[in-house]
């Protein structure tokens, strides 16, 4: 049994500094998650699809412009902006004729989105897996404190607090932000003083579907991008998202951090069952806060 | 439903004529059908109570139950392990599937149960992931992501015909069994519970205790109909307790209609069907599953059964009963 056989200080920090990386691709996708599900109170199953969504259409577009520095980032930019589109022709043509449902309709609405959209996928890009790679500039390591790191997963450690913070300054200093958390309280009473509650409820649906296209495109050069990954990464971010209390940003990231870091260390505790230990935790942590470890917003 | 305590002798009869004789052209069916249509029978019957199981806790408790599907696999993998991994006769492992599996529901549902609506099912599905996990990873055990294939089950099931058999027998078993659950004073309690949970709990009845006990049997139920499916397959594998399938039980339900007894067995028939023949022309089967399922929410919220049983209603001219 190789039980913690190969746990040792660099190992340790390394998967730390891993674990960050993937913690910032949890944070992005559970966040818009959490935001739709705070605000428009959809569990939003299809979020996962648009995940795969951005991450194949981030591979489309940096094969389009031949990759290297440019389509890196042509793709980057793109592909979000795209997933937004799609969520939009979604939300507007299908799903404002639905928010009066109880929520296990919209469960199953979303979880019929996910279905169209995953055979979508396949005939759009095929079954086979798809890589992207890096620009030259993001190939190679660092060395911190003397361990070598991936260029690409420090970048990802930093997009992370700056998508976060930006979150935090729509959410709480913009007047779409505020009127959206009011909303979230009651939208009647918003919609009695004259807003248009409609179309502030698209715009919050089109940025959470902005964000799980972004997590997309910014996994996309980390790991194969293949069918499936949608199932995958839904679980996960529902996970998050109840464990850090529904609706709350810095919840969604505090689960992300927690699930992010109890996956890459579990590696080295125990590899066989790495897969387990991030669901270990999330039962634990809602035992002792059956409704997330901060406060949700309803 | 006040009626039926009134009905004479010779209606309860009438009542019951049509599915003697359904039960009837079913023990006849291997007769006249090939093999494959036997073998298709005894998976729609084998789904079919896995979704009217569901529908004990979902439709008939009005709970969240988002990860059914987790009984249903440890009730197949009960059976295939103790026919793989023990010198047990495969039989213990039958009588052995309901009670694992009730097993696992008390455990996840005294978690659960606490919780209501969203939170209870967003809480049994991790824990259920959980459950996923630990099969999907433990290689030496439960085969891992590949399973198990080749269960040898006793010889006078392990043909087509003897499988339908079993589960035709176990199916008509189990829904005369749940069929005099829903009608008892738990399954009339737990439908209080769903329709008013703080007046249930004021004229005494205790909720949480009577949602616990609905999961519990609603599991047990679960792992028959997981035993019966490595008997059909004869295999089983990790995808029987991943959260899609669970969604695709609450589809047939929906599909049949929630507040009918037999209607989730309707809709896994549909939904089971529909798979095998739109397999035959295209790979895109899930597209279709999907479509069918958002004009089902656009439209037909009610389900097929229920649409059918309120028109017919609507034209025998008598007033429409508040349908819930």
């Amino acid at each position: 049994m190789d039980f913690a056989s190969n746990i040792t200080i660099s190992a340790l920090f390394q998967q730390a500094l891993v674990g960050l990386s993937r913690t910032t691709i949890l944070f992005i996708v559970a966040s818009g998650l959490s935001l739709i599900l705070g605000v428009l109170r959809i569990p939003n199953v299809a979020h996962g699809s648009l995940y795969m969504i951005g991450a194949f259409i981030m591979y489309s577009v940096n094969h389009f412009f031949g990759g290297g520095q440019a389509g890196f980032w042509m793709a980057v930019l793109l592909s979000p902006v795209a997933v937004a589109l799609i969520s939009l022709a979604v939300e507007r043509g299908l799903f404002q004729y639905l928010y009066e449902r109880e929520h296990l309709m919209l469960l199953l609405f979303t979880f019929s989105i996910t279905l169209v959209f995953g055979d979508l996928v396949k005939m759009v890009w095929g079954s086979d897996y798809r890589c992207v790679d890096l620009p030259a500039a993001f190939q190679g390591f660092f060395t911190i404190l003397g361990f070598p790191f991936p260029r690409y997963n420090l970048f990802l450690i930093i997009i992370g607090p700056v998508v976060a913070f930006g979150l935090w300054f729509l959410t709480n200093k913009t007047r779409i932000g505020k009127i959206a958390r009011a909303a979230a309280v009651d939208r009647e009473m918003v919609g009695a003083i004259g807003i248009n509650v409609s179309l502030v409820f698209a715009a919050v649906f089109v940025i959470g579907c902005f964000l799980a296209g972004l997590g997309g495109a910014l996994v996309a050069p980390t790991q194969n991008i293949r069918q499936g990954m949608d199932h995958a990464i839904i679980i996960e971010a529902f996970l998050i998202v109840i464990m850090g209390g529904l609706g709350n940003i810095w919840g969604a990231l505090l689960g992300a951090l927690i699930f992010g870091l109890t996956d890459s260390i579990g590696i080295l505790v125990w590899p066989q069952f790495a897969i387990v230990f991030p669901y270990v935790v999330v039962v634990i942590a809602l035992l002792f806060c059956p409704k997330g470890l901060l406060k949700s917003t309803w | 439903m006040v009626k039926e305590s009134i009905l004479s002798e010779r209606s309860a009869w009438k009542a019951l004529a049509p599915w003697l004789a359904v039960f009837v052209l079913l023990l006849l069916a291997p007769r006249f059908l090939p093999r494959f249509q036997v073998y298709l029978t005894g998976l729609i019957l084998t789904t079919g109570l896995l979704a009217v199981s569901l529908n004990l806790v979902l439709g008939l408790g009005g709970m969240y139950q988002f990860h059914h599907a987790v009984f249903y696999g440890i009730g197949a993998y009960t059976v295939a392990l103790v026919i793989t991994k023990t010198a047990l006769s495969p039989w213990i492992g039958f009588l052995l599937a309901p009670v694992v599996s009730a097993l696992f529901s008390l455990a996840i549902g005294l978690i659960c149960v606490r919780l209501s609506k969203l939170y209870f099912g967003m809480l049994q599905i991790s824990l259920g992931s959980l459950v996923w996990a630990v099969v999907f990873r433990w290689y030496s055990f439960t085969g891992g992501d590949d399973g198990i294939h080749g269960i040898s089950v006793p010889g006078i099931i392990s043909s087509t015909d003897g499988a339908y058999y079993f589960s035709l027998i176990l199916t008509a078993i189990c829904l005369i069994v749940m069929q005099r659950i829903v009608n008892s004073p738990f399954g009339r309690s737990f439908q209080a519970v769903r329709d008013n949970p703080v007046r249930s709990e004021a004229v005494g009845i205790n909720v949480k205790r009577v949602q616990l006990t609905g999961m519990v049997i609603s599991g047990a139920f679960a792992g028959i109909a997981g035993s019966m499916f490595v008997v059909i397959e004869g295999s089983v594998f990790p995808e029987l307790m991943f959260w899609t399938l669970s969604l695709e039980i609450i589809i047939m339900c929906l599909l049949g209609g929630w507040f009918t007894f037999l209607g989730p067995m309707l809709g896994a028939a549909i939904i089971v069907l529909l798979r095998t023949v739109v397999g035959i022309y295209t790979e895109y089967w899930t597209i279709v599953l999907g479509l069918v399922l958002m004009l089902l929410i656009l439209f037909l919220p009610q389900g097929v059964l229920g649409y059918f049983l309120e028109s017919y209603k609507r034209g025998g001219g008598k007033a429409v009963q508040e349908e819930r």
